[in-house]
């Protein structure tokens, strides 16, 4: 269930985790997960689907980007570069066949496998909602910060955002960064029958009919 | 309170649809809430990354753009007031 797989790493080689359906099968779909807060909020949702690919005959990965969840490396050294080659690397070790990307985490996937990208996010709006919610938080607390200024402090020194520490290369590269897209299949939140989306729910959820379509569109599609 | 005095009526579904999805209100107590129902500070899900998430989805659901200036205090007080700015910003 839980499998480990090797990651470079800003200082040196580690093992990094991830939830693996690992039946040897013909199939093998990596899912990279969104980014922050969204991760926590869809995780349910992502293992759901894991479980009913499994039942479907699909082998299945969700590794933890490094940083997140159960890893050992520090959050402070990550940037998008930095995820994108840990998920080339975590493909490679799965000997994954198919991707699945959901919202920022279309951001970091490894481009060459084919897949689907669920409502992929471009890397500005991900920045601006995280800026916006200290810019409300400090001024809860009767601080008034402002968003350019925040901004160009992150870029040089790194920034506290919704209580994760950004250096500047996150910072930087989510500013710029956009969905990359060499053919995979886009689904939309309206393609998984009409539930609102989980990663907007400011406390996690988890909805079985979601995970029922998503599950369902996957095999569909990935024999095809 | 700014705006038109009687919003369109999708845009109150709308809105009312995007604090379900953000904030796990049932339905039922979105229907309920009132020009003066309160928001933030009143609904104990509606802190400041759901707030910001909020926005977010308004400006992506109804295609506008909120200015930073424009976020105050104010605007997230009740459900009227909510509503109003997103009807004006809607008509502007």
């Amino acid at each position: 269930m839980i499998a480990r797989w090797p990651c470079s790493g800003a200082g040196g080689p580690v093992d990094e985790l991830a939830v693996a359906f690992d039946r040897k099968r013909r199939f093998r779909l990596l899912v990279v997960p969104p980014l922050f807060e969204e991760m926590n909020r869809t995780r349910r949702l992502l293992v759901e689907t894991l479980r009913r690919l499994d039942a479907g005959g699909i082998d299945g990965f969700l590794p933890d980007l490094p940083g997140c969840n159960e890893s050992p490396q520090r959050f402070e050294d990550q940037s998008l570069y930095a995820w994108r080659a840990a998920m080339a690397q975590a493909a490679r070790h799965f000997a994954a066949t198919h991707v699945l990307a959901v919202r920022g985490g279309a951001l970091v996937f490894p481009v060459i496998l084919p897949g689907w990208v669920l409502e992929p996010v471009k890397g500005a709006t991900i920045l601006r909602q995280l800026l916006r919610a200290r810019m409300l938080a400090a001024r809860e607390a009767g601080v008034d910060e402002d968003m350019a200024t925040l901004l160009e402090v992150g870029r040089t020194e790194g920034l506290d955002l919704a209580g994760y520490r950004c250096g500047p290369a996150l910072i930087a590269g989510l500013e710029s960064a956009r969905a990359e897209d060499e053919g995979q299949i886009e689904i939309r939140q309206s393609d998984l029958g009409g539930g609102g989306a989980l990663w907007l729910r400011a406390e996690p959820g988890e909805d079985a009919a979601q995970a029922d379509a998503l599950a369902r569109r996957i095999i569909e599609s990935i024999a095809a | 309170m700014s705006g038109r005095p009687d919003p369109d009526d999708a845009t109150d579904a709308t809105l009312r649809a995007i604090l379900v999805d953000v904030t796990g209100l049932s339905s039922v107590r979105a229907a309920a809430l009132g020009p003066d129902s309160g928001l933030f500070g009143a609904l104990p899900e509606l802190d400041s990354m759901a707030v910001a998430t909020l926005l977010g989805e308004i400006e992506e659901r109804f295609d506008l753009t909120i200015a930073d200036d424009e976020i105050d205090g104010s605007l997230l007080e009740t459900f009227g007031a909510l509503l109003a700015f997103v009807d004006a910003k809607r008509a502007a």
